[in-house]
């Protein structure tokens, strides 16, 4: 499939007229967007402007006042994190949110929590179908592990880790949960230029390996526009522009309010 | 088992050979999601005929060559025993090459096919594909990210083994054909071109043959009994003799099982869980060890660090001569045992020498204190001197006649002359067959009576008759004094403390010795840490008044000990600096195996060489720096640089 027919695509989610506000602070106004099936989509603003309060609201995190979303054809108001967990809607964290005192091995495996099916009994004695279920699952994270090539700090704990490192664990949990739709958000804060480097060589690689749909926040331009097949722009809770990134680095209301003139 | 190795006189016919004999002994293993996987000979064997149909069906044929990029993965090293098959001619390529670097050694060596390792190796190939016009086809190990890739060029390894099956089973005289082709296979072919790292400017294809080279590798696997049962961990590069020679043929010679780690970041994990029983590194490997131990020691309780210091201490009185067999008395032997059990032990359990049975290092100079650390632990840690040229043991060092600061009496089967300058000259049974189109530089290389020129100065001692190195021939210089300058000799001095990651020494023709030093960062960010010193950079590290005073103690203790040796006192260093930066091989401030380009980094530096010796303070100075994705960048830095106290050479004040 080639990157224009997934431009055009099926939509795998669609905001539509969404509105959100915290008491009297508008964070979202009537915002409507689609994320196409197989297609990176970014999120830019400057700070504030609703991106992170979007990812949640499309998690199911935050509810949103008004405006509906469309998951795979299902419309919903209203739904809890671990309901969109379960209809294939992974995501990561601004600031990184894994169980700092424990391996990466068992926080990517963690990821798999809601695909184990083995009974309360057997789970504790973790033998017979736990075991074989835990092997299975085992074999899924190490494909992970694999994948993101960190094989080096499989039983390092976490909290040791530098902060570029634990931002690819956090993804490698993300990815263990098999999502349909992979919300990222600032997967490359505080990262220097290689580690920048490497993360976008691996949503590239998640995207057309596994296919999976990524939606992400970033502040990197260059990254951004390198990376994406489509670019919303908010502001103040508003859109802005939506487009390929050609279209919107021509925007004069995107230069205007975030880009700037080029140097 | 003899008669048969004088027979197999190609690594192929040494393939099929341990099939038969020790075919379901291990031949191979590799860590793949976290469990480590192990193929036989006869299961090697099979692959590798099966991978050989595969490359012939592509067009692969007798005195190709093949280019191999990677890390040490079973499929590469399968792509090399493959290609010889074929007696086409494998040639490993130094994998964190960047393209540009990579562009020459292939186009020189004229390949035909590539097999590398990943999505990486592929966009470089691709990228100086236009300038390969022989090119055939890229063969890959690990597809990821290479789903979209339509150029019908590329085929994945895995295919190619498959196709080649299928092709056995439609056609069974493939199959003869294939051990025609294998029985065809003469030991005076090329067996594989090894490029040389270049010190000295472009870098040579060295030529070997296969029947040298088993020639060679049965001479060494003789010499420390290995046999079938001994186990190795192969994680130095491939393009490295060392890799090809200690791993690779020895392996088909002694049919010994070679281990390939998960990545390369892994190698310390993976070397603990496999326990090698021998093993090859060079001074580097064990350097970074020897630091990442004193700096965990550091951390350490103060109970723990007083045992350890206590233990370290008694093996360093007793160790050495338990090892060699000499007598002990029966006190150090048993506080040594005790030692064993507390200390000793657990030290090489964790660092995964415990099965060690032969262990060497070479490729440098190796510190004396280094050397004899290890030593003392009780590891069989041997040296040895080599080269490519010579695939490659030159002299090595028996069981019980271990010195530090000899490379050992010559080894079987190896002449040696040294010419009036001190040159070694040598013929031995390896050597190779030339350098890969360049007649000319291989007559430069060669005597007329056929030696091959080292380029290295050293002198054998008259008492043991083991030879020593003392420098490149042409880097030993003199001082205006007359006093000799082997800038090596002195650097290595330096970088024994764990805080000197890399030193570079001048004073050829001039008044006195200089040098540059890299800190560590590792030990010294770790000393900084316990000292609460604060730094955002290595840069602001390197610069810190209280680094330049901890660097200038070492720096006096290395001029106290070179006093003490009378052909070496002319050499003490007089002024150092701290460079802001850490020499780099993608800035060609070292080779891809880490060895330092003196000529290269003088020019570079020059205006900090200058005030070096007109006495100033502090100096000035912009470098441009290169990145891992080739973009570059200029840095710039004031540099401040100290003077150190030297010393009267001691023996002639006693005299």
């Amino acid at each position: 499939m080639t990157r224009e027919s997934i431009q055009k695509g099926e939509v795998l989610l669609a905001v539509d007229q969404v509105s959100l506000s915290f008491g009297g602070v508008k964070a979202i106004t009537d915002v409507s967007f689609d994320i196409r099936k197989g297609e990176i989509r970014a999120i830019i603003g400057p700070n504030g402007a609703g991106k992170t309060s979007m990812l949640n609201v499309i998690n199911g995190f935050y509810h949103p006042q008004q405006g509906k979303i469309t998951f795979k054809g299902q419309t919903r108001s209203k739904m809890r994190p671990s309901v969109a967990a379960a209809q294939g809607i992974a995501r990561t964290f601004q600031n990184v949110a894994l169980f700092k005192g424990m391996s990466t091995l068992d926080n990517i495996m963690s990821g798999r929590t809601l695909k184990m099916h083995s009974n309360f009994f057997w789970q504790c004695l973790r033998h017979g179908p736990a075991m074989d279920e835990e092997i299975r699952h085992r074999e899924f994270v190490e494909d992970i592990i694999d994948f993101l090539e960190i094989q080096a700090i499989r039983k390092v704990p976490v909290g040791k880790l530098p902060y570029g490192l634990q931002k690819r664990v956090e993804l490698g949990r993300a990815l263990a949960m098999e999502p349909d739709l992979l919300l990222l958000d600032e997967p490359m804060a505080g990262m220097n230029l290689e580690e920048k480097e490497d993360m976008s060589r691996f949503i590239i690689d998640v995207n057309t390996q596994y296919g999976t749909t990524i939606a992400l926040i970033e502040h990197d331009m260059g990254v951004v526009m390198d990376l994406s097949d489509r670019v919303v722009v908010l502001e103040y809770g508003r859109k802005l522009a939506d487009g390929t990134p050609d279209e919107v680095k021509a925007d004069q209301n995107v230069i205007d309010a975030y880009l700037g003139v080029a140097h | 088992m003899a008669s048969s190795a004088a027979r197999a006189d190609t690594c192929p016919k040494l393939l099929m050979r341990n099939a038969v004999l020790y075919g379901d002994l291990p031949a191979l293993r590799h860590k793949y999601l976290g469990i480590w996987q192990t193929w036989t000979w006869a299961e090697v064997a099979e692959i590798v005929r099966a991978y050989a149909q595969g490359l012939h069906d592509l067009g692969l044929r007798h005195g190709d060559t093949i280019a191999i990029i990677g890390t040490n993965r079973p499929k590469l090293y399968w792509s090399m025993m493959a290609a010889q098959c074929l007696g086409a001619i494998p040639v490993p390529v130094y994998a964190d090459s960047v393209a540009e670097e990579m562009v020459y050694v292939l186009e020189h060596a004229g390949v035909t096919m590539a097999a590398v390792q990943d999505q990486e190796q592929v966009d470089k190939i691709f990228s100086i594909a236009d300038r390969l016009p022989a090119l055939k086809a890229v063969l890959y190990d690990w597809g990821r990210g290479l789903r979209d890739y339509d150029d019908d060029r590329l085929h994945s390894i895995d295919s190619l083994i498959i196709e080649g099956r299928t092709h056995f089973q439609k056609d069974p005289r493939t199959v003869t054909a294939l051990n025609d082709l294998i029985e065809q296979g003469k030991g005076s072919d090329v067996s594989v071109i090894l490029y040389t790292s270049g010190t000295t400017g472009r870098s040579k294809g060295v030529m070997l043959s296969a029947e040298r080279c088993i020639a060679a590798a049965n001479d060494s696997v003789a010499f420390d009994h290995l046999d079938e049962n001994d186990q190795v961990l192969a994680y130095l590069p491939l393009a490295w003799v060392g890799d090809h020679y200690m791993n690779y043929a020895q392996g088909l010679v002694a049919g010994f099982c070679m281990a390939c780690p998960e990545s390369t970041d892994t190698v310390e994990q993976d070397l603990r869980e496999i326990g090698p029983s021998f093993y090859f590194a060079p001074p580097r490997v064990f350097e970074n060890l020897l630091t990442r131990v004193t700096i965990r020691m550091e951390d350490a309780g103060s109970f723990k660090r007083w045992l350890f210091n206590t233990f370290i201490g008694i093996a360093k009185l007793y160790g050495e001569d338990i090892l060699n067999g000499k007598p002990v008395p029966l006190g150090g032997r048993l506080l040594y045992a005790l030692g064993n059990l507390l200390v000793y032990a657990p030290l090489k359990n964790v660092l995964g020498f415990s099965r060690i049975r032969v262990g060497y290092t070479a490729g440098e100079a190796i510190g004396p204190e280094l050397f004899s650390f290890y030593r003392s632990l009780g590891m069989n840690l041997k040296q040895l001197y080599g080269q490519t040229e010579a695939f490659l043991y030159v002299t090595v060092q028996p069981d019980g006649e271990i010195r530090a600061d000899t490379v050992g009496p010559l080894a079987p089967h190896v002449e040696i002359k040294l010419t009036e300058s001190g040159e070694v000259l040598f013929k031995s049974p390896g050597m190779f067959l030339g350098y890969f189109k360049d007649e000319e530089r291989t007559a430069e290389t060669l005597t007329e009576d056929g030696f091959i020129k080292t380029g290295d100065a050293g002198f054998f001692e008259p008492e043991s008759g083991h030879l020593k190195i003392i420098d490149r021939a042409k880097d030993v210089g003199k001082l205006r004094t007359g006093a000799l300058f082997p800038p090596k000799y002195v650097e290595n001095k330096l970088k024994f403390f764990p805080n000197i990651k890399e030193a570079v020494l001048f004073g050829d023709g001039q008044d006195f010795a200089t040098c540059f030093i890299n800190i560590d960062l590792t030990a010294v960010g770790n000393w900084a840490e316990r000292n609460n010193v604060s730094y955002a950079s290595y840069q602001e590290l390197a610069g810190h008044p209280d680094v330049y005073r901890m660097i200038a103690e070492h720096v006096t203790q290395t001029n106290r000990s070179l006093a003490r040796e009378p052909l070496m006192a002319g050499a003490q260093i007089k002024r150092f600096l701290i460079l802001h930066k850490e020499l780099d091989a993608d800035d060609g401030e070292l080779t891809r195996t880490q060895k330092v380009r003196r000529g290269f980094i003088a020019e570079r530096y020059a205006p900090l060489i200058e005030a070096l010796y007109n006495g100033t303070e502090l100096a000035d100075i912009t470098t441009e720096v290169t990145f891992e994705d080739g973009r570059k960048g200029a840095i710039s830095a004031r540099v401040r640089i100290s003077d150190c106290p030297v010393f009267a050479s001691e023996i002639g004040q006693a005299a």
